[in-house]
């Protein structure tokens, strides 16, 4: 299993690698940059060169590029142009609202889609069944960002149940528990909304799980032992439905990065979603390319994570 | 002469290894393998689950990669077949064990058969549906069901659209991998009869690969014993059943369920025999490894492996 | 007097088939004694799996009649929860695909210990765990305290079948039912799990209910016999006098067509048609007429029932009575035609 691991690791050092020289050429290659559009119009363009120059925007991209990277690998991302602040600090306080944001997305996506697939899996083709089925349909059809509008407008607007906008009451002292509270407050809109919509393919995928491992063999040696029909289910079913699930994990991670942009942003939420659109529409290319740098990060770690968890839980993979 | 002749074959497999996926061993799933066929002949290869039997038979066709050694058909070095001269490709042809998986469930059986007729013989529509009409009444299925898919035939039905497939291109070589192991009785004697008859129409040369010693010995003139990638015993069908001399293949022979029930007890004293003389001299029959020692003629017919003298 | 151990009467298993139920088991009467093995022989289809599952209750959606009575209680007329004290206790079922029929994540001392602990509440888990251990002993399996262990990837087809006969025999059943148990194994392995089974038997005193379609098997392991031909058992006899003397055409065209390692045959006898699905079976007289087409109608009875010819050796249908079959010079024609 170390073998596995480390050389799972291994392969990733060169994706991060490809995928960091990706972000960084389509960066360049977007039309405009930082002082494009937004600069007094009096300024002499000469004046612009030579900031450009300055800055050395004019090189070319692959000494841009080592320059970047030797920076990131410093744990220096740039300085925001937009900002007027390094891009590290203005992530830091962000990434760690997405991340926040994320785990409660997760664990509700599981606290749903778990007695959800298994009652579905279990009662196939039952009346339950093609309700649950309904609702993955739906949740599969509508789109993210109308659905959390109107949850916003329900439960933020007219009813007033949460906050509508924001990560945490203004004012509250850091460290103390009403801030986690308000912090978790603030989470559980956003959080619920994308998780209600994303968790159908978690659904669909236990469901057809706990329905392929009903018709295996062993099933039927755990019901000639005598076991009762609820052990049947408890200790043979779900245990090796459950597994898979635990590979598309890595899966659930790609979808959360990409519904936490429009999340983050109907819902006002100051987390690295909502700092990625910012970047885009204000061009501050050193704070986009280090997000977009962290989200393809993050992807990849969620792959790398799935596949460890298999080892240690698959024992047919463990072994290798 | 021999029709084919087959000289050292081996077949080795890489275990890959280690935090670089780099070799580190090989499986040696065919290990230096010799045999000859005479034309017109039944030539059995016999084995357990992994004793390379279907690996060989592949190679031979080129579907596994040889590793080394020397594949001679009709005087013609066919060592690598898929890049020989395209007679060889067509005169050998080659039958596979599960009729349920071995025929594209999407294809009609018109199209399953005239696949190997497109790929070497430029014919006409008519033409081609001519011939697979033959084909299909020289195999016993009406000519009608061209039209028909896979699974609207029963398994020994299957079996014989993949003889036909087989013998489309009048081959001279048929390699059989277990042709008749997922078949019921009744209808296996279907398949081995027509096998048989089908040899003396087209001249067919057999190489039979089963783990069924009935099988084998209903159908086959030479046999040829594999144990982990070796031969362990090859003589006629005589030599091997009346007269085996390598244990292993002692214990092969005894393990066959006899049709006769007084014969029972009989036979569970002659396995225990068996069992014992295996136990005590295995070390006697194979290397330290536990594989078999190179083959040693007892009889013009007759080899064994054993270790040699002196 | 043998001791009886199980008796079907009439059993008829259907499934729902669209609109209709079809009979995939139809019209089985028997018993199986103490320390007795009967096979059951018969190609796939022949619903000989089918009636296994149905004494252990296994199928899900089958519609059961008739009585399966287990020393005296009918199997059939029980609850969920009743019949499962007795599926793994008193039955013991050894499947045929060992690959399979082992759950892949359990340990096997899990795997076996879960018949234990389900049928012994009150024993502890180290007294579980010593039990397992012994039962793999006995299973002729080497290293047993190592392989307890181990998760059934680990282990050859042959090791996990006899795994899967420590499951089924943990808790010393009366009756073992054994589903094609070495069809997946080659041959050698073959020979040392019947012997395996056998001495079982010997040891336990237990009836055991063989399912298989290779008659070598029958004729090295069976008592008594029964036949299935099309989900009914067509002839019923003592294991030499089935070979010897086979009555019923099937059974006959059966013994015929398997190539016998002891002579010299240069054609096996080749049964005409196919097996009718379970939709096509035809619903009265005798459902073997399609395939000897040769004997004239008459011959058959118009409700066959099995008889009992002489003591012990039944037959379903009179059509055996003047039964030959047709010359086998022209045999070879209708394999081409």
């Amino acid at each position: 299993m170390w073998k596995f691991s480390v050389r799972r690791t291994l392969i990733m050092i060169p994706q991060i690698f490809l995928l960091s020289i990706l972000i960084f050429v389509l960066a360049q290659l977007m039309p405009g940059d930082a002082l494009s559009g937004t600069v007094d119009p009096n300024v002499d363009p000469e004046r612009l060169d030579e900031i450009r120059e300055q800055m050395g925007w004019n090189d070319p991209w692959h000494e841009q590029y080592a320059r970047w990277m030797g920076g990131v690998l410093q744990g220096d991302l740039g300085q925001s142009f937009r900002f007027k602040m390094p891009v590290t600090e203005l992530i830091g306080q962000r990434i760690v609202n997405s991340f926040w944001l994320s785990v409660a997305t997760l664990i509700l996506t599981y606290l749903i889609a778990i007695p959800l697939g298994i009652t579905s899996g279990r009662y196939s083709d039952t009346f339950r069944d093609q309700l649950i089925t309904g609702y993955t349909y739906v949740g599969f059809a509508t789109p993210l960002f109308i659905f959390a509008l109107v949850m916003l407008w329900i439960f933020g607007f007219q009813l007033g149940w949460f906050p509508t906008s924001g990560s945490v009451e203004p004012g509250v002292e850091p460290g103390t528990f009403n801030y986690f509270m308000s912090k978790v407050y603030h989470l559980l809109l956003p959080a619920l909304s994308m998780a209600l919509i994303t968790t159908y393919g978690t659904i669909q995928y236990l469901r057809n799980e706990i329905i392929d491992t009903k018709q295996k063999d062993f099933i039927l040696t755990a019901r000639a032992k005598g076991a009762s029909e609820s052990r049947v289910y408890n200790r043979h079913i779900f245990r090796n439905s459950l597994l898979p699930i635990a590979a598309f994990f890595g899966f659930e991670i790609t979808n959360l990065i990409g519904g936490s942009i429009f999340i983050e942003n109907i819902f006002g939420y100051p987390g690295m979603g909502q700092l990625l659109v910012e970047s885009i529409s204000l061009r501050d290319y050193t704070v986009l390319t280090a997000v977009t740098l962290i989200f393809g990060v993050a992807s990849i770690l969620g792959a790398l994570l799935s596949d460890i968890i298999l080892s240690i839980v698959d024992p047919r993979i463990r072994i290798k | 002469m021999s029709y084919l002749e087959v000289k050292d074959l081996k077949v080795h497999f890489p275990i890959k290894g280690g935090v670089f996926g780099r070799t580190v061993a090989h499986i040696k799933a065919v290990d230096g393998v010799n045999l000859s066929i005479e034309k017109g002949k039944t030539y059995g290869l016999v084995g357990e689950s992994g004793s390379g039997k279907t690996t060989t038979g592949r190679a031979i066709i080129g579907l596994n990669n040889i590793t080394a050694g020397q594949v001679i058909f009709d005087g013609e070095d066919i060592t690598n077949i898929r890049r020989a001269k395209s007679d060889a490709r067509k005169d050998v042809q080659m039958i596979f064990q599960d009729p349920y998986s071995s025929l594209n469930p999407k294809k009609r059986v018109m199209d399953i058969i005239s696949e190997p007729l497109r790929n070497f013989e430029n014919l006409s529509r008519k033409e081609e549906r001519i011939r697979v009409q033959e084909l299909l009444e020289l195999v016993g299925l009406s000519p009608e069901s061209i039209l028909k898919y896979p699974h609207e035939f029963s398994g020994g039905q299957r079996q014989r659209i993949g003889i036909a497939r087989a013998i489309a291109l009048k081959p001279k070589l048929i390699i059989a991998d277990e042709p008749v192991s997922a078949l019921d009785v009744s209808v296996q004697a279907q398949v081995l009869n027509f096998m048989k008859e089908i040899q003396k129409e087209l001249d067919l040369t057999y190489l039979f690969i089963s783990h069924d010693l009935g099988v084998i010995k209903h159908m086959c003139d030479e046999i040829g014993i594999m144990y982990k990638g070796r031969y362990v015993e090859e003589g006629t069908a005589e030599d091997i059943f009346t007269n085996p001399q390598h244990i292993y293949t002692k214990r092969l022979v005894a393990a066959i369920p006899d049709i006769d029930p007084n014969k029972r007890e009989e036979k569970r004293k002659f396995r225990e025999e068996v069992k014992k003389e295996y136990d005590q001299s295995f070390n006697d029959y194979f290397d330290e490894e536990g594989l078999a020692y190179k083959l040693q003629p007892v009889s013009d017919t007759h080899q064994v492996a054993l270790p040699e003298r002196g | 007097m043998a001791e009886k151990l199980l008796e079907l009467n009439n059993l008829k298993t259907s499934f729902r088939i669209k609109d209709d139920y079809y009979a995939a088991v139809d019209e089985v009467s028997l018993t199986v004694n103490k320390n007795e093995i009967l096979a059951i022989v018969g190609e796939s289809g022949c619903g000989k799996s089918a009636l296994a599952f149905s004494i252990m209750g296994l199928h899900t959606r089958a519609k059961i009649e008739g009585d399966i009575l287990f020393k005296g209680n009918n199997l059939a007329k029980m609850s969920p929860s009743e019949i499962n004290k007795i599926r793994g206790k008193d039955i013991g079922f050894i499947f045929q695909d060992p690959l399979t029929s082992l759950n892949p994540l359990m340990e096997i001392k899990d795997q076996i210990g879960e018949t234990l602990l389900l049928h012994n509440k009150n024993m502890s888990k180290t007294q579980r765990y010593e039990r397992v251990l012994d039962l793999l002993n006995k299973v002729g399996i080497p290293r047993a305290e190592h392989v307890m262990n181990q998760f059934p990837h680990e282990l050859s087809g042959g090791m996990r079948q006899r795994v899967v006969i420590a499951m089924a025999i943990a808790n010393k059943p009366e009756l073992l039912i054994a589903d094609e148990p070495t069809t997946a194994l080659d041959v050698t392995i073959q020979s040392q799990i019947l012997e395996l089974i056998n001495k079982l038997k010997n040891e336990m005193d237990s009836g055991i209910i063989l399912i298989t379609h290779d008659l070598g098997v029958v004729a090295e392991m069976a008592d008594r016999v029964a036949v299935m031909y099309a989900g009914q058992i067509v002839e019923i006899a003592d294991v030499k006098t089935l070979f010897e003397n086979p009555l019923h055409p099937y059974t006959k065209s059966l013994l015929n067509s398997v190539p016998n390692a002891n002579e010299e045959q240069d054609k096996l006898h080749v049964i005409q048609g196919i097996v009718p699905s379970l939709q096509n079976l035809p619903r009265e007289g005798c459902r073997f007429a399609d395939r000897i087409p040769w004997v004239d109608e008459s011959e058959h009875d118009k409700h066959p029932e099995l008889n009992e010819i002489e003591p012990g050796h039944h037959v379903r249908c009179s059509c055996y009575k003047h039964f030959s079959f047709p010359d086998e010079s022209k045999e070879g024609q209708h394999v081409l035609s």
